[in-house]
Order: structure tokens, then sequence, then C-alpha cells
């Protein structure tokens, strides 16, 4: 397994409602903490290029985004990228920084994302959320974004007889472990009985089993594995990335307790990588909300198809665990800056990887994954790490 | 109510240079301000697909004939919308779910006419449409579920 790219520095903003920081701000701050993390990058001379993920213009009247990020970090004139692929915006970025530094093309690159949500009403923010699904079929009829979960989640509880407990215990130990990470939107614990008894949403998905709008930003400094040791000692190495598709609304899909794509980018990333699911040691998964991370379980392999609630219930993905997912406290408690959450599952993993993730440090971590879709999973992408000293 | 039309009102179909009426969702929805529900039949491999599209999702031709479909079909999947988009918010809580219509395809929209409570996965449903039809873009007629 020879490394696509190597980790060499990272940083992210503190996740949360960030009043009066707009993207630009956020991203220059995600970005002075990897450029102050790597006392031996010189970023002018050595940054190559920027590639960054953001997901809606409509947040801020705001496009054109990549001259203005890469400005504002102080690299004019070098050439900026903007990816989007909804949720999965800057996964999507971070696969194209890795084709530019697998081509040759570039030796040093920044990647990173960017959302800021929170001056945006709740329902403002639902309806741009919605615009990563079908117009003319899925928003026409009142179908919002919970609601494409809620129904893949019925279809789930349906199928296989995961309850409303199972998926409320994703969201309890997202904040246990939410509450470990200074870099949060919350950092409290909540119960099982907070989740079940919290205002419907989209049943039976439930305030507490979603997402969080958050203001954030992060970012990874990636080189070419054969300089990675110039600059750090640590590095963390990208040794598989995969990224697949599926139809853009839920109900063109055949089975709705499945993410295809997530399940497809996961196979090319597993054998890309050489290792299978069971040498997984930290994983950070997409948990918009608490139904998403049951299928991950599923699609990424750490369980059979639809033991995903049993999983949880045995706390194997708990800190302690067999496989502990989402340490950041994931998007559920961290919070989901939309285009921030690729690069800030990243940035967890090379936390994990290189003994700097403090109290929720996992043990002799040698090999990470992240998981990361857009909208319905109609984008998947998986990375898989491995420790590079 | 000024801004919604009957649908004696409603608007021609898109059609090519031959006249005949193009495989799009416009035309799709134009029909359900008629109360049909049509979908295409492939002509190359014989899927039958609704929403309409130009290219065969299975075999990737561009022959097509419209089908009209029956307008029967059991619920699959729902969810019961308790915070909704601006424009729906006066129906919440309201009902969704995805119907696999007898003749084959999958197709997502509102459940009216039933009581939230009664809803089941499998329950038999049937495809009814709006009768009034934006003004402005996109003047598209709702189809709806209810219980058949």
């Amino acid at each position: 397994m020879s490394p696509i790219a190597s980790i060499v520095s990272a940083g992210i903003s503190k996740f949360g409602v960030r009043e009066g920081l707009y993207s630009r701000e956020l991203f220059s701050e995600a970005a002075k903490e990897a450029f102050d993390n790597c006392p031996n990058l010189d970023p002018r001379r050595d940054v190559k290029a920027l590639f960054v993920g953001m997901m809606s213009e409509s947040y801020e009247h705001q496009a054109h985004v990549a001259p203005l990020f890469l400005d504002w970090i102080g690299l004019l004139p070098k050439p900026a990228f903007r990816t989007e692929g909804a949720c999965a915006s800057s996964s999507v970025a971070m696969r194209t920084a890795l084709f530019s530094i697998a081509s040759g093309a570039y030796d040093v690159v920044i990647v990173g994302g960017v959302e800021k949500m929170t001056h945006v009403s709740m329902t403002g923010v639902t309806e741009i959320l919605a615009m990563a699904s079908d117009f003319p079929f899925e928003q026409w009829h009142g179908i919002s974004f919970p609601g494409i979960f809620g129904m893949m989640a019925v279809d789930h509880m349906h199928r296989y007889g995961t309850t409303e407990e199972q998926l409320a215990k994703v969201a309890v130990k997202n904040h246990d472990h939410g509450a470990l990470n200074p870099k949060a939107h919350f950092q409290k614990r909540i119960t099982v009985d907070e989740v079940l008894s919290s205002k419907p949403v989209a049943w039976p998905l439930k305030l507490y089993d979603c997402c969080p709008r958050s203001d954030g930003a992060s970012c990874l400094i990636l080189t070419s594995p054969r300089i990675a040791k110039k600059f750090t000692d640590t590095p963390v190495n990208i040794i598989g990335s995969g990224q697949a598709q599926d139809t853009l609304s839920l109900f063109e899909r055949d089975n709705f307790s499945t993410m295809k794509a997530a399940r497809l980018a996961a196979k090319q990333a597993y054998d890309q990588a050489g290792i299978t699911p069971a040498d997984v040691d930290v994983a950070e998964v997409h948990d918009c909300f608490t139904i998403a991370e049951i299928l991950a379980y599923e699609e990424l392999g750490f369980c059979k198809t639809g033991e995903g609630g049993k999983l949880i219930d045995e706390g194997q993905t708990h800190l302690g665990g067999k496989i502990p997912v989402n340490t950041s406290g994931g998007l559920k408690a961290k919070g989901h800056p939309v285009g921030a959450t690729g690069t800030a599952q990243a940035h967890e993993i090379y936390l994990q990887l290189t003994n700097q993730a403090g109290k929720r440090q996992v043990a002799n971590a040698d090999f990470g994954l992240t998981e990361n879709v857009g909208g319905s999973a109609s984008t998947g992408v998986v990375h898989i790490y491995q420790r590079g000293d | 109510m000024s801004k919604t039309m009957t649908r004696e009102a409603s608007k021609d179909f898109v059609r090519d240079a031959h006249g005949e009426i193009l495989p799009i969702i416009e035309n799709f929805y134009s029909y359900c301000a008629e109360g049909k529900l049509m979908g295409i039949k492939c002509v190359g491999c014989g899927q039958i697909m609704c929403p309409p599209r130009a290219i065969c999702r299975n075999c990737l031709s561009d022959k097509y004939e419209w089908v009209e479909l029956k307008e029967r079909g059991k619920l699959v999947t729902y969810t019961i919308i308790y915070f909704p988009p601006t424009q729906f918010q006066l129906l919440a809580p309201y009902a969704v779910g995805i119907s696999k219509l007898d003749d084959g395809p999958h197709l997502p929209g509102m459940i009216k006419n039933v009581k939230l409570e009664e809803i089941t996965i499998g329950m038999p449903l049937r495809v009814d449409y709006e009768t009034v039809i934006p003004k402005d873009w996109p003047r598209w007629a709702r189809y709806f579920f209810k219980p058949a």
C-alpha cells in the first residue's frame, strides 16, 4: 500500500455559533492553525494550490470563494479550486487535491472546507440544505432533508426492527465524545430520554437525532509522501480513497435502507489500502442524522447489513469499544458546517493517528477511516489513513 | 388566489419539431394538470420511467413512448414532517412517502385524506391531483397520494 499523499499538518476553527465571523474569517482561523502547527512549512514558498469545499453561496450571498479564501490566507496568486458535493464538499476537494499530488502537478497543497450558517434562521437553513435534494420531486412536495432521512429510518425500522432508542443512543454516544472535544459545538452530555422526548422534526427523527446548524472551517496540509518528513516527523498517510454516486433523489433507488454510494466508495478505499474493516482502529462517519450513522456501520462493514442498531446497543462504537466512531463528537455534537465536515473528519483522524486527541485519544491506533456523504448519500466519499511515523 | 390559475388555463405541452410531446418533467406536470399520471416506456428495452427522462436509465436509448400509468401503488416508506420548509408551514404536521406504483416505478409525494396515525407501510395508495396551478415558475400541478 503505497501512500497517495501525506497529511503533515491540520487546522480547525472552533465549531459552533461564531457570531459576526464569516466564511473567509473562519477559514483563515483554520488555515492559521495548520500553518502554525507546522513550523517547517513556509506557506508562501511551499504551498502550490488551494482546494476548498463549500456547499452554498446562499448563506452569505457570496460565490467565487476560491480566490477569496486564497487571498485571505495570504497565498495569492496560486491556483485555487472550489468543489461542491453538498455535505461531502470538502471530501470531494480532498480527492481533487489527491489527484493533483498523484499526478505530480503539485507537491504541497492546502485543502479545506467551510460553511457559515448560524446567521440564517432555522427555516432558511432548512431551505438552503433542501437545495441538495431533488427540486421537482422532493422539494416541490414538501419533503425536507430530515424528511428524506426520516423515510430511510422508517424503512430501516420496518425492515430490520431498528428502534428509536437505538437511534437515540447514537446521539448520546456522540455527545459523550463531543464533551471531550474543546472545538465541538456541543460539549454537553445528553441522555436517551432527552433525545426521545425532544421535539419531533421528521418522524421518527427528533431534534436530538439531527445535527445542529454550525459555523466552522477545517483544513489539512497535504504533501507528496516522499517529502512529508521534511515537514514533520509524524505524518499521516492517506492510503485509500474512494468515491461513488447514487441518484440525487431517494425515491429512484431500489432500497431505502442502504447508502450504495458509501458502500462502493468504501470498497474502493479498502481495496486500494489493502486493509479490511476489522483493521480500522478509529472512524469518523457521517451522522447528519442518527440513522445515517447506523447505515454507515453497515455500509463500511463494521457490522452486517441490518445489524447497525445492535452494534450501537453493544457499545462497540463508543470510546473504549472495539471500533470507536466519531470520537470528535461527529456532526451531531461537533457540529456540521456543511462544507467543513469532510476535512474536519480527516482532521480528527490526523489527531488520533498522531496521538494529539487528548482526552478522547484511542490507544495504539494505526488505521483510521472517514466516511462523508452528500445529500441523501448521492455522493459518497471514503478515505483510509495510516500512521506515517 | 391571484397567484393561481385553473386547469382550463394550463399551458401547452413542450414539443419537438415534429410535434411530439418531449419526455421532460415540464410535460409530466402538464399531464398532471389534466389529471393523468404519465410515464415513458423506452422503445429500446421496455423500461418504464416516471418521471420521464431524455436518456433511458437502463439502456441509454433516447427512443420513447408516453404511457399512461395506473394510479395505484403501495406505500413503501414515509415520514411525518413537523418542521417544514416555509411554503408548507400551514400544512404541518403532514405525511410524505414513497409509493411503489403497480406499473413499477417509485414516486414520492404527500399523503393526504388520512389520519397520520393510520398510515402504515404497505397500505394501498391512489394518485390524485391538485386543481390549482401556480402562476409563476414552476407552473407544476402537484399530484398527491390518498388511501385507495
